[in-house]
């Protein structure tokens, strides 16, 4: 790469990371009067934890009464629901089950019971095992007792993170993106922060880099405090099919003994299921692996709580990476004047960020003395989903857009129009994986086997990119090599940079 | 709409049915393909070796399909591309879209179901690692070779012995790439004897027998491939492990028929195959629709499909004639020892009209062996066999005087033999 002069730009606050949480903040900012400003170090938004994610709504029980996690979860979820109508996002009140397999765990039922209505969660209860199976048939019979909470739900956290971002740059925030934040020093009027790609000048900062939250955090607070300890935790996942059979409707998570945590067992908002996460605490910040251990352990731990359950239909697994800190408490804080934190946002972190976004952002406009804008647009309305449409709403939308008669990916049903629409976006997806997100395309059950090619054509038509410059996810992750009969060595053969 | 005959799919089987039926006298039909062009599958499978039981030479795929297009064109028979079904209802309502008709709905007479089948991906494999880019099913990297003219990657590790992986695995070394290895969890290979001798002896690739991929190492692009041997269940043996440095991965880890739009019509399906249940017409429990090709069992051999199809077509043809009823009489056909599937698994004797193939596998690869179908505690056939393998589709023809009088259910198996 020829490197590029140092550009100095402008912005009132500079939000660092586009994960669900950086971008519900900017989507908050965006109500008042200030320029905001996203950088992330990664191709797109949700790159991080925000991606590897169970998408589970919680009802709020888990979190210790008093904490600052207790309340922004118990927020969140009521926010919830009413952000992902505004935004036009995939969300389900399906309610959640804790169960334990024997009347000793009682006792821990009881102690979550107490905890969520301290914590104020809504219509908690306490149930035997045969009115838990009458809610949620797969429900194994080994189950003696469980907690029941009708309040949770589940959310696409993908769309919800690309909706915030998307309805963030409709309000005027703008993002850019291979950004990393390299420091962040106070400079006259704010902060000087240093990134790859030159500096910014900001007003305030927001600090919601996910796993790199720690770094920023110490080198801006004061040497005398506290340091902010955040270590990767993987969880990994095991995704099952559409058709797979039996799957429970309720999120069913199991209550956690000295033998461990527990797996869960729940559905997403589009018909699939989901079993994990693990939790290991791991040194490597992209130690996005799975490990054959750590898979058979979700599977061993899941089929208590479902015996019949159907991991035969696995058609993928993954892991991800929760920023876990070290006391399990969100630090959301000034470290210095004009730099704020959100930091060691892990679960129930996605549940959370409607709060956590408006909370941060009223404490910025606070130091900001910002206000409100009469012309903020909270709506948003996403691509056309075709599958979902009625036949009569498919039929005039491919009348008028032919390229929404070409089905792309089989599996999910996702057309070219579906695909070419998203990369006229305010925030479009630049990989396939940034398509996979937003569409879907790629999810199902053969994986990408069928639809990669196609989605490339729409890439490079629409971004106007060769072959080789079309991406999986992350720069090094290219597809083809070039063209064939040209040999590795042959210039023309390498389009992009590796 | 009405149509006398709606085939699904334009490839190798959906218009050997159509040219079938068409021969049996249908006249109304529509065969509807997804691709932009006819031929399916063959038209990515540029090597040779294909017509050489169904037109006595030797062919590559687009040849084959461009057979089969000219005489589907000769008859009339239209064929829209760039179109897919949405759904197929019990009552034989497809419903189907394209960016020129937008979508539409056929109320079809008989159905024939050729949607071919679909490669089984990573994630149904469980191989730990990381989820790079360079992970490719080998029929994904065989259309971005040989239709787009995009190199996968240079340095290349197989893993499954299917057909396609071996074709690809020389077609990778003809482009240039190094094949390291082809890794097979079985103790045998899955593909065609021909193709271990064309595809990899002659190009010097090992073919690593009892060993799986352990690991995918690479955050953003293959960085290497772990490779372990596998005991007696398939299970890795530690210190076994080997990593082959590579920026590719093809998978060619079994076939699965596609019967998505078959499960929505209600059609039961075989936990064997992955396939429709059917009968000697080929005929589904959905009246009037009809199975062929690699969506109802997955073949070896494009000639064995084109045969097959035909037979579905002819059968398709008569069900909209109206010619044939039900008799009432209906006979299993069961898989034996050492056959892990039949096709059909039932038949009707008193509607033969001409000998009736039974198509199966079977179960491990043995030798010196006899084929013996059997009913009623006496042997119909017997036919003595040197080698067979589970890569290799077998076939027994039953004449109608043969099965005339059998009550009981039919049963075919393999006899005697050594593991192989």
């Amino acid at each position: 790469m020829v490197p590029r002069a140092p550009i100095e730009r402008e912005c009132d606050v500079l939000v660092i990371g586009a994960g669900v949480v950086g971008c519900a903040i900017a989507r908050e900012l965006t109500r008042r009067d200030l320029a905001v400003h996203v950088v992330e170090a990664e191709e797109d938004v949700c790159c991080g934890a925000s991606k590897a994610n169970s998408g589970i709504v919680h009802a709020g029980f888990d979190a210790r009464p008093g904490t600052l996690m207790a309340r922004l979860n118990v927020q969140g979820a009521a926010l919830m629901p009413g952000l992902c109508a505004e935004l036009d996002v995939p969300y389900r009140n399906n309610g959640s089950l804790v169960l334990c397999f024997d009347d000793e765990g009682r006792a821990g039922l009881e102690r979550l019971l107490a905890q969520g209505l301290r914590n104020g969660v809504r219509d908690l209860s306490i149930v035997g095992g045969d009115e838990a199976r009458a809610i949620e048939p797969t429900v194994s019979p080994e189950v003696r007792w469980a907690l029941w909470a009708p309040t949770a739900g589940i959310v696409d956290p993908f769309l919800l993170t690309v909706a915030l971002a998307e309805n963030a740059a409709e309000n005027g925030a703008e993002f850019s993106f291979n950004e990393r934040v390299a420091a962040a020093e106070p400079a006259r009027g704010g902060w000087l922060v240093t990134t790859s790609a030159g500096s910014w000048r900001a007003g305030a900062v927001v600090n919601a880099a996910g796993l790199d939250s720690a770094r920023l955090f110490n080198a801006t607070v004061g040497d005398a405090a506290p340091r902010l300890s955040i270590t990767p935790r993987r969880g990994s996942y095991y995704l099952l099919d559409k058709t797979a059979a039996p799957v429970p409707s309720v999120t069913l998570f199991q209550l956690p003994t000295d033998k461990g945590k527990g797996v869960l067992v729940a559905p997403t908002c589009h018909g699939n299921t989901l079993v994990g996460p693990t939790a290991v605490d791991v040194e490597d910040p992209l130690a996005t692996e799975t490990t054959a251990a750590e898979l058979a352990d979700v599977a061993e731990k899941a089929v208590r709580s479902v015996p019949d359950l159907p991991l035969r239909s696995v058609i993928t697994s993954f892991a991800g990476l929760r920023a876990h800190e070290a006391g399990h408490e969100f630090v959301i804080r000034e470290s210095a004047p004009g730099f704020f934190n959100a930091a060691g946002i892990e679960s129930p972190g996605l549940t959370s960020a409607p709060a956590i976004g408006v909370m941060v952002a009223d404490a910025v406009s606070r130091a900001l003395c910002a206000t409100q804008r009469g012309d903020f647009q909270g709506e948003r309305l996403g691509v056309p989903r075709f599958a979902d449409l009625p036949g009569e709403e498919q039929a005039s939308l491919v009348a008028e857009r032919p390229s929404y008669g070409h089905v792309v990916c089989r599996c999910e049903l996702v057309t070219q129009g579906e695909i070419e629409d998203a990369c006229r976006r305010p925030v479009p997806p630049r990989t396939l994986d940034g398509v996979k997100r937003r569409l879907r395309a790629g999810m199902g059950r053969c994986q990408g086997g069928f639809c990669t090619p196609f989605v490339m054509q729409v890439l490079e038509r629409e971004l106007g990119l060769a072959p080789s410059e079309v991406h999986k996810s992350g720069a090094r992750s290219w597809i083809v090599d070039g063209p064939t009969k040209t040999g590795a060595d042959d210039p023309v053969a390498k389009g992009g940079e590796r | 709409m009405r149509r006398d005959l709606v085939i699904i799919g334009g490839g190798p089987a959906g218009l050997a049915a159509a040219v079938a039926a068409y021969g049996a006298g249908a006249r109304d039909i529509l065969v509807l393909e997804r691709d932009v062009e006819l031929g399916g599958i063959l038209n990515q499978c540029v090597h040779n070796g294909f017509g050489l039981h169904a037109f006595k030479e030797e062919l590559t795929g687009p040849e084959y399909a461009a057979r089969y297009v000219e005489m589907a064109r000769e008859r009339g028979i239209e064929c829209r591309c760039g179109t897919t079904v949405l759904d197929v209802s019990s009552e034989r309502t497809v419903t189907c879209l394209s960016p020129e008709r937008g979508l539409e709905t056929v109320e079809a007479g008989a159905v024939v179901l050729a949607m071919g089948c679909r490669e089984r991906p990573r994630g149904a494999l469980n191989i730990p690692g990381y989820r790079p880019a360079g992970v490719f099913s080998a029929g994904t990297a065989q259309r971005l070779v040989n239709r787009e003219g995009l190199m996968p990657g240079r340095r290349v590790v197989v893993l499954g012995s299917g057909d396609i992986g071996l074709i690809m695995a020389r077609r990778m070394a003809l482009e240039g790439a190094e094949v390291l290895c082809v890794a097979e969890l079985m103790p045998y290979s899955g593909g065609l004897k021909r193709n271990i001798v064309q595809c990899l002896d002659d190009f010097g690739i090992p073919l690593l027998l009892s060993h799986t991929a352990t690991r995918v190492l690479g955050r953003e692009r293959v960085e290497g491939v772990e490779i372990a041997q596998v005991d007696g269940h398939g299970a890795p043996i530690p210190g076994t492990e080997r990593v082959y440095e590579c920026d590719t991965l093809l998978l060619s880890c079994g076939l699965l028929p596609e019967n998505e739009l078959s499960r929505q019509a209600g059609v039961g399906l075989s936990s064997v195959t992955g396939g429709p249940v059917v009968d000697e017409r080929l005929m589904t429990d959905v009246p009037g629709v009809f199975a062929c090709g690699n969506v109802l069992h997955v073949h070896d051999l494009v000639d064995h499909v084109s045969e097959e199809a035909a037979h579905a077509g002819r059968a398709a043809a008569a069900y909209v004639a109206g010619g044939e009823g039900e008799t009432g009489r209906r006979v299993a056909i069961e898989a034996g020892s050492h056959v892990r599937y039949t096709v059909p698994s039932s038949v009707d004797p008193a509607r033969l009209d001409g000998p009736l193939t039974v198509r199966f596998r079977v179960t491990e690869p043995l030798r010196d062996v006899a084929l013996v179908v059997s009913a009623d505690g006496r042997e119909l056939v017997r036919r003595k066999r040197r080698v067979v393998a589970p890569g290799e589709m077998e076939q027994a023809v039953l004449g109608p005087a043969v099965l005339a009088d059998v009550t009981g259910p039919v049963t075919v198996s393999v006899e005697g033999g050594d593991r192989g």
